[in-house]
Formats: structure tokens, sequence, C-alpha cells
């Protein structure tokens, strides 16, 4: 197996904290055919209670992905980035994330799978905000493979 | 009111290298594989691929219109079960397709069918919502 099964169970430190700027959030909106005006008018927003533009339910790749970032760092675990396949996504969500919003992202790795010479690895981000109020739980299944020898 | 079997949104969504190269700059992923034919060729790909998230995203924002409050999705997940071949001239055209999968009290599964010409491209992708 590729992965270190070692992996199982780390816990990364937070990430540091992430402002979600209001143009950053349109930008996204644009890139991702969101063309709800929550997303990009302030006032459209506003009127649904949130403070700002509210981001695409998938900005919270963002934030994850600092966290990816820092897995694919560690320098005992195995997994190179070209050998990389996204298999699964999940985010389960208490609130949208919205412009204003500082974010930071804790990493768990949950499962490091045997797979035929590749591995699964299942991992965890915990999205939190300034006040440490959970956002958003970003979960990533990746598919690790042996790459050539 | 709404009922499992119901359809509550669908749309069409043309995608493009150009729609690859403005997702890379909004979200940070800069993978090669998702902007240069050389790249992905040489590891192994069909052809240049439009990234997962991207596919994943514009997926879910189909049904935001229909729900007014993006913040009534409670969980959203994806397999990602076949590629998106996005050619230098004709792009990919993504058919989506939201279907109310089951309803329990105030909590409805809409059940996401995308499809580029005859392929499904993701699996299981289902969208928990608040109703009320």
């Amino acid at each position: 197996m590729p992965v270190n099964p070692e992996l199982i169970g780390r816990v990364f430190p937070p990430t540091a904290p992430y402002l979600v700027g209001r143009e950053k959030v349109r930008e996204f909106a644009r890139a991702v055919f969101a063309d709800d005006p929550q997303h990009v008018d302030p006032a459209a927003a506003q009127a649904l209670g949130y403070a700002d533009v509210v981001a695409p339910p998938t900005f919270a790749m963002v934030v994850q992905d600092q966290t990816l970032q820092q897995l694919l760092a560690e320098p005992d675990s195995g997994i190179i980035l070209q050998n990389v396949l996204h298999a699964e996504q999940r985010f389960r969500y208490t609130r949208p994330i919205v412009a204003g919003d500082e974010l930071t992202g804790t990493l768990t790795v949950t499962a490091v799978r045997d797979m035929r010479g590749s591995a699964m690895v299942t991992s965890e981000a915990e999205i939190t905000d300034a006040a440490g109020a959970h956002v958003v739980t970003a979960t990533s299944v990746l598919l690790v493979g042996e790459g050539e020898k | 009111m709404i009922a499992v079997g119901d359809i509550v949104a669908e749309r069409w969504v043309q995608i493009s290298r150009d729609s690859l190269v403005r997702y890379a700059g909004a979200s940070g992923d800069f993978n090669p594989i998702h902007y240069r034919d050389d790249v992905a060729n040489a590891v192994g790909l069909p052809g240049v691929l439009a990234h997962g998230m991207l596919t994943m995203g514009l997926a879910v924002e189909t049904i935001v219109p229909w729900l007014g409050d993006s913040g009534r999705i409670l969980e959203y997940g994806v397999r990602f079960t076949r590629p998106v071949v996005v050619g230098p001239e004709t792009g990919a055209q993504l058919k989506i397709v939201a279907k109310v999968g089951a309803i329990d009290e105030d909590v409805a599964r809409i059940d996401l069918t995308v499809t580029s010409g005859e392929t499904t491209v993701l699996g299981k992708a289902q969208v928990r919502v608040r109703l009320a």
C-alpha cells in the first residue's frame, strides 16, 4: 500500500484564518455558474438574513484544500500528488459561508484502506468561524495509486 | 408541496476550456490536467478533464434558485465516477436533473443526475435540504 497506515487518527494543526472576501465569493460563484442573486448581491443576501453575499455550497473546498496541503506535505505520508484521484466529496453544513467570515480548518485522517495496491484515504476537515463555531465539515476520499516504480 | 419523484430543477451548462481556467483561478486548483493537453496525455487521460469540484459545484447550484436560500442545504455528497473530457473547441455540455429522492418530515433528499452526453459523471450525488 502506497500510504502510511499510521496516518489514521492523525490531527493536523488548525490552518491560518482565511478571510472570505466578497469579490472572492463573486468570482467563485461565476466559476460554478451560480447566478442566484444571494451569491453576488449583498442586498439579496441581506434579505435572506445574511450579513453579506453567501458563498456557493462547494466554496468550503477552498479552506479544505489548505488542510489537504498539510496532509500532502507530511513527510511520512507516502502520498504523491500526481498519483492522487479525488474519489468522493461530502459537505455537512451548520450554516453557509458568508463574506466576512474568518475560517479555520482542522484536518483529521479518519481512514486509510488498502485497495489492491492503491489506498483510499478518508479525511475530515472541520471548518469553524472566528468565534470557534462549526460552519461545515468537509470530507474527502482520495484514491492514492502506487505510481511508477 | 413536493412528492418523491418530482423534478424540482434542471438545467444544461455548457463548459469550455475557459470555464476550467476560470475555476482554477477561483478555487486555487491549478492541477495542469485541467488545462494542458500534453500533461493530460502524459498521465494517460483521454484529454483535458473538468475539475471534479467544478462539476460538483455547478450541479448543486441548479437547485439553489428553487430552494431560495442555500442555507437550507444540510449536506451534499458525490462520488466522482466518470471524468468529463473538455475538448478545446467543443467543450462539454452537462445536463443536471434534480429529483426528489426521499422526504422525511421537513427534510428532503434531492438526487442530482449529471450527464455529459450519454455518460453519468457523478455517482450518488445527493443533497439533503431543509424544506421548512
